[in-house]
C-alpha cells in the first residue's frame, strides 16, 4: 500500500483532442509532507498535470497513484484525499454564502450535520475568516475568496494539496495572505504548488520544471534557481533579489536582508585580502 | 467596486418572515400568486393589498427595495392600464374628448389589473427579499423531491438556481466592466431609437456570454474535483424544520387567499 499522502506518476502522458501531447513520458514522485513546485511557461503541463493527479482528466498511457488511488478508477477516492485550489476562485466557490461554500465538499461527502458544522467553523477559522460566514463571495477580495476556496479544502481535510497557480488573479496583498495560509500548512500535508512566482517556491523541498509537456529539472530550489542556462531555456524570471545576487556572483539569495549580508560579507573578505 | 445586487435578492435582516421555513414561503407565495389570477373584485384586491403591504412591513425589508423591484414592471403596469382605461369601453362614459372615451368598467378593469400586477411582483419580492437562496433552493428541493419518483432531476434544479443565485451578481458586475470597457472605446448605449440600443447592446452580450460559458467549465471542473455528484449520497449544511409558526402562516394564507376570491 502506497504512503496514504503520497503522489507517483510513471510515463505519464496526455494529449487534448486534436493537439499534440500536452504532457509525455512524466515520471515523478512526491513523498508525504513534501513541498514540491512546478515551474514552466504557459503551456508546458502544469494545470494538465495537476488534472490528471485529481482525476479531471484521463492519462492516455501510464499510470499514476495520488494517496495510493488510481484518479482515472476511483475519483472521489482521490478528491477526498487531494484537493484542488484553483487559479481563479470567483468560478469555484459554488454557494452564495461562506459557510454554505466551506461545507460544500462536506456535503458531498455525506458528513453528519453537526461534525459538518464544527469542521466548517473550524475550516473557517484556520484560515482567519471568523465573522465573514454570512458574506456573500462576490462583496470579498480576491485574497478572501481564495482563502475561502481554501478554507472548503481543509474542511473536507485533504492529506494532499494541489495548488494550481493560486496566487496568479490576486494583488500583492491577497497573494500575502493565500501564502501565509498555505506556508502554515507546510509540514502537515504533502504540497504540489503550480506557479509562475519563482519566489513562492525559494522554501519548498524541491522544485520540478516542465516544458513542452516533458520534465526538464527536478532540483532544490538554490540549485535550481542558480542555474542561469536552465531559466532561460525554460522562460524563467528570477525575481530581483535573487537576479541581484546572481549577477553580482553571490551565492542565492532569498531576501533583501541576505543579499546585504551576503554584499557585507564579500567586502569583508575583500578587505581582509587587500590588508594582507 | 460597486457590488452588483440582482432584482429580488436576499435582504438579510432578522423578521418573522425570514424566520419561517422556506417551504412554507415557496406554498404560502404559490398561493397568493395563484389566488391574485381569481380576484375579480376592489374588496378582493383591497384584502389582497393590505395583506402584501402588512408583510412588506413585517419582514423589515425596507421599503425601497420593493420600490426598486417595481421599477422594471412600471412601464408594463402603465402600458396595462393605458390599454383598460382608453380601450375597453365597458360601463357608463366618464369622460369624453373627441375620439378619446373613458368607461367606468376600462377605469376599473385598469386600475384592477394594475393592482394585480403590483401585488404579483411585490409578494414574489417578499418571498426572494426573505430567504436565503440556498434555504429557497433547499425548500424547492423538498418540495419538488415527490417527483423524483418520476425521474424529475429535483435535486439539480435546485442546485441551478443556487448557482444562478450565486451567479448574478458576478455576472452584473462583468457586464458593467465590458459595457464601461466598450464605452471607452467609443460605445454608444444611450442614444438612439429602441432598436439602435438594443443593437448596442450585442458587443456586450457576447463577451458576456463566452465568459458565462468559460465559468461554467471552470466551475464544473471546480464542482467535480470537491466530490460532487449531484444528489447521491448528499447531506444538506442546513436543516430544514417545518413548525407550528409555518403551519399557522400557511393557514392564515389560505385565509387571506379565500376572502379575497370570495369578497
Amino acid at each position: 500500500m502506497a504512503d496514504p499522502a503520497s503522489i507517483s506518476c510513471e510515463h505519464l502522458t496526455y494529449s487534448y483532442p486534436g493537439a499534440a501531447p500536452a504532457l509525455s513520458g512524466i515520471t515523478l514522485e512526491v513523498r508525504a509532507g513534501e513541498y514540491v513546485g512546478v515551474v514552466g511557461p504557459n503551456g508546458g503541463g502544469k494545470s494538465t498535470l495537476v488534472r490528471l493527479l485529481n482525476g479531471l482528466l484521463v492519462a492516455d498511457s501510464g499510470h499514476v497513484r495520488v494517496a495510493g488511488f488510481d484518479p482515472a478508477a476511483e475519483p472521489f477516492e482521490v478528491r477526498r484525499r487531494a484537493g484542488v485550489l484553483f487559479q481563479n476562485p470567483d468560478n469555484g466557490l459554488v454557494a452564495p454564502f461562506v459557510e454554505d461554500d466551506v461545507a460544500f465538499g462536506l456535503e458531498n461527502l455525506g458528513v453528519e450535520r453537526v461534525e459538518m458544522r464544527e469542521r466548517v467553523r473550524e475550516a473557517i477559522r484556520s484560515v482567519g475568516l471568523t465573522g465573514y460566514e454570512r458574506r456573500e463571495p462576490h462583496t470579498l477580495s480576491g485574497g478572501e475568496k481564495q482563502r475561502v476556496a481554501l478554507a472548503g479544502l481543509l474542511a473536507v481535510g485533504p492529506e494532499i494539496l494541489l495548488l494550481d497557480e493560486p496566487t496568479a488573479m490576486l494583488d500583492p496583498a491577497g497573494r500575502g495572505e493565500v501564502l501565509g495560509r498555505v506556508r502554515e500548512l507546510r509540514g502537515s500535508r504533502t504540497v504540489l504548488h503550480v506557479t509562475h512566482h519563482l519566489e513562492e517556491l525559494f522554501d519548498a523541498d524541491r522544485v520540478l520544471v516542465l516544458n513542452g509537456g516533458r520534465l526538464v529539472a527536478a532540483a532544490a530550489p538554490e540549485a535550481l534557481f542558480s542555474d542561469a542556462d536552465l531559466l532561460r531555456e525554460n522562460r524563467l524570471v528570477l525575481p530581483t533579489v535573487p537576479r541581484l545576487a546572481s549577477d553580482l556572483g553571490l551565492p542565492f539569495c532569498r531576501t533583501p536582508e541576505e543579499l546585504a549580508a551576503a554584499v557585507e560579507r564579500r567586502s569583508r573578505d575583500n578587505s581582509g585580502v587587500e590588508a594582507r | 467596486m460597486t457590488a452588483v445586487r440582482g432584482v429580488g435578492q436576499f435582504y438579510p435582516v432578522g423578521s418573522p418572515l425570514h424566520e419561517l421555513d422556506p417551504r412554507a414561503k415557496v406554498v404560502a407565495t404559490a398561493l397568493l400568486v395563484v389566488g391574485l389570477f381569481f380576484v375579480d373584485s376592489a374588496a378582493g384586491f383591497a384584502v389582497a393589498g393590505t395583506a402584501a403591504a402588512l408583510l412588506v412591513a413585517v419582514s423589515r425589508v425596507p421599503l425601497r427595495v420593493f420600490l426598486g423591484l417595481l421599477r422594471p414592471v412600471a412601464f408594463i403596469v402603465a402600458l396595462t392600464f393605458f390599454f383598460q382605461v382608453f380601450f375597453l369601453r365597458e360601463g357608463p362614459t366618464l369622460f369624453r374628448w373627441g375620439f378619446v372615451e373613458v368607461h367606468e368598467g376600462g377605469l376599473e378593469m385598469g386600475l384592477l389589473l394594475s393592482a394585480r400586477l403590483l401585488i404579483l411582483v411585490t409578494t414574489a419580492g417578499l418571498l426572494t427579499a426573505t430567504t436565503a437562496p440556498v434555504a429557497l433552493a433547499d425548500g424547492i428541493e423538498d418540495l419538488l423531491s415527490p417527483l423524483k419518483r418520476l425521474r424529475f432531476p429535483a435535486h439539480e434544479v435546485a442546485m441551478m438556481m443556487t448557482i444562478a443565485l450565486r451567479f448574478i451578481p458576478t455576472l452584473g458586475e462583468e457586464a458593467q466592466k465590458i459595457s464601461r470597457a466598450q464605452a471607452a472605446r467609443g460605445a454608444d448605449f444611450t442614444s438612439g431609437g429602441l432598436l439602435a440600443r438594443a443593437r448596442a447592446l450585442v458587443p456586450i452580450l457576447v463577451p458576456l456570454t463566452i465568459g458565462a460559458f468559460r465559468r461554467a467549465d471552470e466551475l464544473a471542473e471546480a464542482m467535480e474535483s470537491r466530490g460532487y455528484r449531484g444528489g447521491q449520497g448528499r447531506v444538506r449544511y442546513r436543516e430544514l424544520r417545518f413548525r407550528t409558526r409555518d403551519a399557522l402562516a400557511l393557514v392564515l394564507t389560505v385565509l387571506v387567499v379565500l376572502a379575497a376570491v370570495l369578497l
